[in-house]
C-alpha cells in the first residue's frame, strides 16, 4: 500500500528522476539534502531505517563545538566552523535551541597541566580566539562543585549544547517544505549507472537520480564497495558509551567539562544536556559491528565512577538513562569527502564532530557537485520544530495540551500527536521518542509506556 | 495565564496513602482538602494491580486493585474532597506554596499545609547497568500492568522475570492472567526476597525458580530475542521475548529533590520526623514515598494517620519541637524511618515505632546505640526487604543526647 511519504507520496518519488539521491538519513545526509533543497536541486533522502536518525546521530554528546581542538588546516575544522556559524544563524527561525555553557578543558594532573598551553595554541591557531587559560581559583569559582584535585584549565567559552535529533530534524524537515522528498525503510541494495543517471533499487522501488551523494555513516564503505566496486576508506565502528544523571544533577554543573584528550580519543566529557540532564561519556571502543552497539556494565560502572571522580556531589543522584552509539571512524583521522567516478560524492569518516560540522559538510559538498539544480525556488521556508530544551518554554505551560503523558519530561498529549502527523511522522518508537522525549525520563516508561504505546499504535510508520 | 489559589491543604499524590490522608483531615474538620493527582485518574498503584488482595483493613473484604483503588476515590469524593486530576506539581516553595501544570496551563497553589504522597516507582534498567542491546519489550512491572490492565495490550507472550519481590510474583500473576507464560524467575541471591511461601508460586505455574542466577545481558534487535544468565560460572542463553524488571524499588522523591526539603540518602525519601513532617514545617509525608516499599494497606494506615497529626498542627496543636534527636543509621541498616525524632512528644503520625530495613544478610540482634551507652536490643528478622519495626515506648532516650545510632550485630 502507498502510504503518504515525506514530501509526497512514494509513488511520485519513484516516477520522478530526481537531481540528487542522498544515501543515510543521519545527520549529515539530512544537513546535505536540505542544502541541495536550498540550492535548487531536486533531491531525496534515502534512509535504510524505519526513520532518520537510526545510526549514528541517534547517540552523541549533543555539544556544539567551536573546532578548537581541531587539526589546524584541516577540512574537519573548516566544515565545524562553517558548521557552527550556519547554526548560531539560522537556529531562532527554525525554533532550535541552544545552551551557552562553554567549555573548560581540564588539567587533572602534572601531565595534564603541561599540555594546557599546547591546546591553547592550537585553539588561537584555529581562530577560536577568546579561549584562554584559567587557574584553579578561577576554575572553581566558576564550577564550585568540581573536584578539588582539579589544577587548571583551558576555558573555550564557544562551545555549546544543542539537541542532536532536533537539528537534523529541522534541516530534512526545511529540505521537504522545499520540494526534497524522503524515503524510508528504503535501503539501496543495488544500483547502477547509465553515464547519465543512477538507477538505486531499494525495497520501496527503483529511484532514479543524476547523482549520489553517500552519507551512509556507519555502512559508507560498504554502499560505495557495492555500487561502484571499491572504496577508498574503511568504517571502523567506534562504540561510544554514555551514562545520564538526574535532573537534579543540572544544578551541580555549567561549563562542559573535557578531559586532556588522547591519542585516539577526546576522552569522557561530562556536560549538562539541553534536556536539563548530565550526561557522562563517550567511552571509545572499536568493534566490527556496524548495528548493534551494545551497553556493558563495568564499562558503564567505571564511566559512572569517573563522573563521580570529577564531581563529587554527583554520588547520590540517580541514573536517568544509559545508552551507546556507534561513530562511523575510518582507518584515518581526517574526514573522507570527496568526489568519485559515476557522478558519485563519498562523504565518509565524519565522527564525534558531525553534529557541528554537518551543516558545514553540506556547504562543501554541493561545491563539489557539478550536477542539474531544476527546481524553482522562492524565499525559503522555515519550519519551527517543537521545543524539548529544558531552559526554554515548553508545550505543558501552554493550555490546551490535551494531557501530560510522560510526566518524568513533561511531554503532553498535543506534542506526540503532532510527532505523529506532519511532514515526517516518527516511523518507529525511537523516532517518537526523539522527537518528544516520551519514556526517555528517569522513570524510563514505568508510569507512561503503555499509554505512548496506545496512543502510537498502528500510527508509527516510516 | 498562571491563576492563584489557596487551601487549608494539599496533598500530592491520590494514592491510597494520599487519600487516607485525605479521608483524616475532612474527618478532623478541615474545610478545604485538595487532592493533586497528575494522572487522569486517581487511585495510585493498585489500578493497574488487576488482581487481589486489597482493601481487607480499609474496606473489610478482599478486592482487586482497581475496585480497591475505585472505592478509595468515591469514599474521597462522597467525603467532599476536591480531587483535582491532570494537575501535576512541578515545584515546591518553602512555606507550601507549589507550582503546577494542568490542562489550562501553569497555575499556583498556596497550601497552610502540604502533604506528600507521591509513592515508589521500580528501578528501570539504565540505573542497573544491565548490558547488552537495547531492544523493545524491557519493562518494569509496573508498565507491564498498566499495558494489560489499563491498555488491554500484551507487549510479549514469553518474558523473563528478574527479582523476586513480592511485586515479582505480582508480574507473574499478571501475565499468567493476561496470557503470557513467564519463561523462568531469575533471582541473583540463594533464596527468594519475599516471604518464602511465595517461593512455591512459580512451581505451580510452570515457571522454572533460577536462584544464584545473574542477568548478564539482554540480546535481541528490535524486540528482545534472548538473555545471557550466568549460574555457577557458567553462562546460559534463555530464549524469550521480553524481559519484566521487578522491584527495587525507589521514592519517586524528585520533587523533593530539586526543592529546598532535606533528602534521607538511606531511605531516598524526604527527612521526616516521628509526625511525618519534613524539614520546612509546612510539608509532611506519608506512604511509599517515605520508603521502598510497603503495601497499599500499610501505606493507606500511615496516610490516615499523618492525616489526622496535619489536622492537630493546623489546629494549633503540634508545638514546635523543644529539641531534634537525629536517628542514624549504623552497620547493616539500609534505613530509618523517621530520620529524626522530635522532642518531647512522641505522639505520632508514622506510627509508635521506628521502621528499618536491612541492606545486607546480617544477624538478627538489632542495637540502638547513644554514645557509647546500648538503650536497646532486641532480636528481629532481618532479611533484606523486610519490615522490622521497633517501638518507640521501649526506647530509653538519655537526657540530653542528640542522636541515636541503630545497627544490626554482625
Amino acid at each position: 500500500m502507498a502510504q503518504p511519504e515525506a514530501g509526497m507520496t512514494a509513488q511520485a518519488a519513484l516516477g520522478r528522476n530526481w537531481d540528487v539521491a542522498v544515501i543515510g538519513g543521519g545527520v549529515v545526509g539530512c544537513a546535505v539534502a536540505r542544502r541541495f533543497a536550498l540550492e535548487g536541486a531536486a533531491v531525496i533522502l534515502l534512509e535504510r531505517a524505519p526513520d532518520i536518525l537510526a545510526g549514528a546521530s541517534k547517540g552523541n554528546s549533543a555539544i556544539l563545538h567551536t573546532g578548537f581542538d581541531a587539526p589546524p588546516g584541516s577540512l574537519e575544522l573548516r566544515c565545524m566552523q562553517t558548521g557552527y556559524r550556519e547554526y548560531l544563524e539560522i537556529r531562532e527561525r527554525l525554533n532550535l535551541p541552544l545552551l551557552e555553557t562553554g567549555a573548560a578543558v581540564v588539567a587533572w594532573s602534572d601531565e595534564d597541566e603541561a599540555k594546557l598551553d599546547g591546546i591553547l595554541a592550537q585553539a588561537h591557531e584555529n581562530d577560536v580566539s577568546d579561549a584562554r587559560r584559567i587557574g584553579r581559583d578561577e576554575l572553581l569559582a566558576r564550577e564550585p562543585n568540581l573536584a578539588p584535585q582539579a589544577r587548571a584549565a583551558v576555558l573555550v567559552p564557544g562551545e555549546h549544547l544543542i539537541d542532536p535529533w532536533s537539528a537534523p530534524l529541522a534541516y530534512i524537515s526545511q529540505a521537504l517544505a522545499e520540494g526534497a522528498a524522503c524515503l524510508r525503510n528504503a535501503p539501496v541494495t543495488a544500483g547502477s549507472f547509465d553515464g547519465a543517471s543512477w538507477r538505486l533499487e531499494t525495497p520501496r522501488g527503483r529511484i532514479t537520480a543524476g547523482h549520489v551523494v553517500n552519507c551512509a555513516g556507519l555502512h559508507g564503505d560498504e554502499l560505495e564497495r557495492s555500487l561502484l566496486g571499491e572504496c577508498d576508506f574503511e568504517i571502523r565502528p567506534r562504540k561510544g558509551q554514555f551514562v545520564v544523571f538526574d535532573k537534579a544533577a543540572a544544578a551541580l554543573l555549567r561549563t562542559i567539562i573535557l578531559p586532556v584528550p588522547t591519542e585516539r580519543s577526546k576522552g569522557v566529557v561530562i556536560c549538562r544536556t539541553i534536556f536539563g540532564n548530565v550526561l557522562v561519556g563517550p567511552t571509545a571502543e572499536e568493534q566490527p559491528e556496524r548495528d548493534r552497539a551494545n551497553l556493558d556494565r563495568r564499562m558503564l560502572e567505571e564511566l559512572h565512577a569517573s563522573a563521580l571522580r570529577m564531581i563529587p556531589g554527583l554520588a547520590p543522584i540517580p541514573v536517568t538513562a544509559t545508552y551507546a552509539g556507534l561513530r562511523p571512524a575510518t582507518e584515518r583521522k581526517e574526514y573522507r569527502i570527496g568526489v568519485k567516478e559515476r557522478n558519485w560524492i563519498s562523504v565518509g569518516g565524519i565522527r564525534s564532530t558531525g553534529l557541528t560540522a554537518a551543516l558545514g559538510i553540506a556547504q562543501h559538498v554541493v561545491a563539489l557537485y557539478d550536477g542539474a539544480k531544476t527546481a524553482t525556488r522562492a524565499e525559503p521556508q522555515w519550519p519551527r520544530m517543537p521545543n524539548l530544551a529544558d531552559h526554554l518554554p515548553r508545550d505543558w505551560q501552554q493550555p490546551g495540551h490535551g494531557e501530560i503523558v510522560c510526566h518524568c519530561e513533561l511531554v503532553t498529549r498535543r506534542e506526540i500527536e503532532q510527532a505523529l502527523t506532519g511532514p515526517l511522522p516518527a516511523g518507529d518508537p525511537g523516532g517518537l521518542k526523539r522527537r518528544t522525549r516520551a519514556g526517555m525520563g528517569r522513570c524510563q516508561g514505568f508510569y507512561c509506556s503503555a499509554h505512548v504505546a496506545a496512543i502510537s499504535a498502528g500510527r508509527l510508520h516510516g | 495565564m498562571a491563576e492563584t489559589s489557596a487551601c487549608d491543604v494539599a496533598i500530592i499524590g491520590g494514592g491510597p496513602s494520599g487519600l487516607a490522608a485525605a479521608m483524616a483531615l475532612r474527618e478532623a474538620g478541615v474545610a478545604q482538602v485538595v487532592v493533586l493527582e497528575r494522572e487522569k485518574q486517581a487511585g495510585g498503584i493498585p489500578r493497574h494491580c488487576g488482581h487481589p488482595p486489597f482493601g481487607l483493613r480499609e474496606f473489610g473484604r478482599i478486592l482487586s486493585g482497581p475496585r480497591y483503588a475505585a472505592r478509595l476515590v468515591e469514599t474521597a469524593e462522597r467525603a467532599g474532597i476536591d480531587i483535582r486530576r491532570q494537575h501535576t506539581v512541578v515545584a515546591l516553595h518553602p512555606g507550601g506554596s507549589l507550582d503546577l501544570a494542568t490542562p489550562d496551563g501553569t497555575a499556583t497553589l498556596q497550601a497552610r499545609r502540604v502533604i506528600l504522597a507521591t509513592g515508589v516507582r521500580e528501578t528501570p534498567r539504565s540505573a542497573r547497568f544491565i548490558g547488552g542491546d537495547r531492544p523493545q519489550g524491557v519493562i518494569n512491572t509496573g508498565a507491564l500492568q498498566a499495558f494489560t490492565y489499563l491498555e488491554k495490550q500484551r507487549p510479549f507472550a514469553r518474558p523473563v522475570i528478574i527479582g523476586s519481590e513480592l511485586v515479582a510474583f505480582s508480574a507473574l500473576l499478571t501475565c499468567r492472567k493476561a496470557g503470557m507464560q513467564p519463561v523462568a524467575m531469575v533471582e541473583a541471591n540463594d533464596r527468594v526476597t519475599a516471604w518464602s511461601p511465595y517461593a512455591l508460586a512459580p512451581r505451580l505455574f510452570g515457571v522454572p525458580l533460577l536462584l544464584e542466577t545473574e542477568l548478564i545481558e539482554i540480546c535481541g534487535s528490535g524486540q528482545v530475542g534472548r538473555v545471557r544468565l550466568r549460574r555457577d560460572n557458567t553462562e546460559v542463553l534463555l530464549d524469550c521475548d521480553g524481559v519484566i524488571l521487578t522491584g527495587r524499588f525507589v521514592p519517586a522523591a524528585e520533587l523533593v529533590r530539586s526543592s529546598h526539603l532535606a533528602l534521607d540518602v538511606g531511605s531516598g525519601g524526604p527527612v521526616v520526623d516521628q509526625h511525618g513532617r519534613c524539614s520546612d514545617a509546612a510539608y509532611f509525608a506519608t506512604g511509599n514515598l517515605l520508603r521502598p516499599v510497603e503495601t497499599a494497606g500499610w501505606s493507606w494506615r500511615e496516610g490516615r494517620r499523618v492525616g489526622a497529626v496535619v489536622a492537630q498542627d493546623l489546629a494549633g496543636d503540634l508545638p514546635a519541637p523543644d529539641r531534634v534527636l537525629s536517628i542514624e543509621r549504623g552497620a547493616h541498616v539500609k534505613l530509618t524511618v523517621p530520620q529524626r525524632l522530635a522532642l518531647p512528644r512522641l505522639g505520632t503520625g508514622l506510627g509508635d515505632f521506628i521502621q528499618l530495613r536491612a541492606s545486607d544478610k546480617a544477624g538478627g540482634m538489632i542495637s540502638i546505640s547513644c554514645g557509647d551507652r546500648v538503650i536497646w536490643r532486641g532480636w528481629r528478622n532481618t532479611l533484606p526487604e523486610r519490615r522490622i519495626l521497633i517501638p518507640l515506648a521501649d526506647l530509653a532516650l538519655p537526657e540530653g543526647a542528640d542522636s541515636i545510632r541503630v545497627s544490626i550485630e554482625d
